[in-house]
């Protein structure tokens, strides 16, 4: 995969992070980050991820991933109308809008 | 509530207790809680420039939400079990048209459109809100600096942190500017702070206490308590915001236990496990007030035993991965378009990342980019998948100490307060401090930090008490002998007159 870091095997010790890495992660996460910044977080991410890979290196064969602390299947409600916010409310809070809606600068470029 | 008031179901010998004390006049029509309200709000106005406790002071609201308490004890009702007591909320909990901030640029001018749970449940107990206190951005954080609004400072020192996330309720109630705060806690964000500023901070289990209105750092995790000067005080704001809520479908369904009730058992037969890996390497002065914890706890009668859980040193490594991961998907949904911080720019994607460069601060910024590496493909199952096994070994393990022990005990954190400043250039020295809190948020169980004196400096320690999940009753009992016996803590510096 094009820009995907190359970072070693997990688990095979104190991982590198190049800026690269860290741009490719950035551009994931949808933040705009300066060279400076990109540079200072490779370094970090690469001693938190390091710390990871103690965990990452232990042997957990057999051992069932716990996503959420409580034993929860679905949770449902009765099904009957009720208050909802109130949209005016809402909307005095966003940054544009537009006809009751939400107003975003173009999503798919000149063509539409 | 009816009946007895809170104040006469303390523990015989309890330590006085400013907020019931408020409860117990405004109630009987003694005091008015107008009159409590101003002197609180006095305090900030004088003192609250040195500390920086809070970030919006809620001068009206207060005082309007005082006269209707006033109003109702003139009418002969009883306006609930918190009478015109001032709370002080972390401010990443909404309140209806009061800004909340997170302590975010990106939540810059956002009045959420409705209340927390927790602060409707604070109402309709008659307490009042005073105003909502800083916290390291989003609640990342051990020491309430990674705030855009500045820094809390410490009551106890004023050169030195309050803890985090929620340093701004600790430092509010250590200095006496609001009886009662209520704080969130996902790795430790309530019990490191009231470690460090000498003050009583509880977790709840996971599912007692509604998230909504919380806004979201890690779900999983995320759990709204309590921050008080005693531990009765914690017991009765607990039981007042905790409770199902269709709100949360996270929230248990079953009730939850009430625990104001437990806190004269005393611990006579009480099995308490001292867990080595809460003791061993943190610095000599806790540790040693820790030993001493479990003496005083002996000498009460209870069976006190050292016990090794081997699992808890993963839990920090494995925190760092859970938390972050779930970060970086909650907080995907500031992008610029619904609320808060916009910076313009020619498309939507060039406009999101933009407004998020410019509305986050650098740690948010941190955990988000950890988060996002841990899910990316090919590291999904190395870090996250891996993180949830260890999630499940430090749950099984401790599933195997409480068939021994009733509590566990421990340090808090590995060290009292340090200077503003001495780890903000080294993320992994910081996130150090959650060490001895992680492994109850990974299992979902309560645990408590209790005062236990100073160490050589005079900085407050605190000791931790963790029980399985709903065990607040015995959890609440062990603390209540704890405080009794704790070795007596100067006044903060920098306090209330």
């Amino acid at each position: 995969m094009p820009g995907q870091p190359e970072t070693g095997e997990p688990g095979s010790g104190t991982p590198s992070l190049t800026r690269e890495d860290a741009a490719y992660v950035a551009r994931l996460a949808r933040i705009d980050l300066t060279d400076d910044e990109l540079d200072l977080y490779a370094v970090q991410l690469a001693a938190v991820i390091g710390h990871a890979a103690e965990v990452a290196a232990l042997d957990t064969e057999g051992v069932e991933p716990t996503a959420h602390p409580l034993p929860l299947r679905n949770v449902t409600r009765t099904d009957e109308p009720r208050p909802s916010l109130d949209r005016a409310e809402v909307l005095a809070q966003a940054p544009a809008v537009e006809d009751g809606r939400f107003r975003v600068p173009p999503i798919l470029g000149e063509a539409l | 509530m009816t009946g007895a008031g809170p104040t006469d179901l303390a523990a015989p010998g309890a330590r006085p207790s400013a907020a019931l004390d408020i409860a117990r006049d405004v109630r009987s029509g003694s005091v008015s809680a107008a009159d409590v309200v101003d002197r609180y709000l006095g305090a900030i106005d004088e003192i609250d420039g040195e500390l920086h406790a809070f970030v919006t002071v809620l001068h009206d609201g207060a005082r309007r939400e005082a006269e209707s308490v006033d109003l109702k004890v003139a009418a002969g009702g009883d306006p609930g079990p918190l009478a015109g007591v001032p709370v002080a909320l972390k401010d990443n909990m909404c309140t209806r048209g009061v800004p909340t901030t997170c302590s975010s640029r990106i939540l810059d001018g956002w009045c959420p459109p409705y209340d927390a749970t927790v602060v409707q449940r604070l109402r309709a107990a008659g307490a009042i809100v005073i105003g909502k206190t800083n916290l390291d951005e989003f609640a990342m954080g051990s020491s309430t600096e990674n705030s855009a609004f500045g820094p809390t400072r410490n009551p106890h020192d004023p050169a030195r942190v309050p803890g985090g996330s929620s340093g701004g309720s600790a430092a509010a109630v250590a200095a006496g500017l609001a009886p009662l705060a209520l704080g969130s806690d996902t790795g430790g964000s309530i019990r490191q702070p009231a470690a460090l500023c000498g003050v009583v901070g509880m977790k709840p289990t996971y599912g007692t206490v509604s998230r909504y209105g919380l806004v979201a750092f890690a779900s999983s995790l995320d759990q709204i308590g309590p921050l008080t000067t005693t531990v009765t005080e914690s017991a009765v704001l607990f039981d007042v915001i905790g409770g199902q809520d269709p709100m949360d479908s996270t929230c248990l369904e079953r009730p939850v236990p009430r625990t104001v009730s437990a806190l004269a058992d005393g611990v006579e037969g009480l099995r308490v496990g001292l867990v080595s890996e809460l003791v061993d390497g943190v610095d000599g002065a806790v540790e040693a007030r820790v030993r001493e914890a479990a003496e005083t706890l002996a000498g009460a009668g209870a069976n006190v035993e050292e016990f090794s859980i081997p699992e808890f040193r993963h839990g920090l490594p494995a925190y760092y991965i859970v938390a972050p991961a779930e970060a970086s998907s909650n907080l995907s949904r500031y992008d610029g378009v619904r609320y808060g911080l916009r910076v313009d720019a020619e498309t939507a994607e060039s406009m999101n990342a933009a407004t998020r460069a410019a509305g986050f601060g650098a740690e948010v910024k941190r955990r988000i980019m950890l988060g996002t590496y841990a899910l990316s493909a090919g590291y999904y199952d190395a870090y996250y998948g891996q993180a949830q096994k260890v999630r499940t070994l430090i749950i099984d393990a401790l599933a195997v100490a409480y068939q021994r022990f009733d509590v566990l005990l421990g340090a808090t954190t590995p060290t009292t307060a340090f200077a503003i400043g001495a780890k903000v250039d080294d993320p992994w020295a910081m996130y150090l401090s959650d060490v001895c809190t992680v492994p109850s948020n990974l299992a979902g169980h309560p645990a408590i930090s209790i005062p236990f004196g100073p160490d050589d400096s005079g900085l407050p320690v605190g000791v931790q008490v963790l029980a399985p999940a709903l065990g607040e009753p015995v959890m609440f009992q062990v603390a209540a002998v704890l405080e009794l016996g704790a070795p007596v803590l100067g006044p903060p510096r920098v306090h209330a007159r």
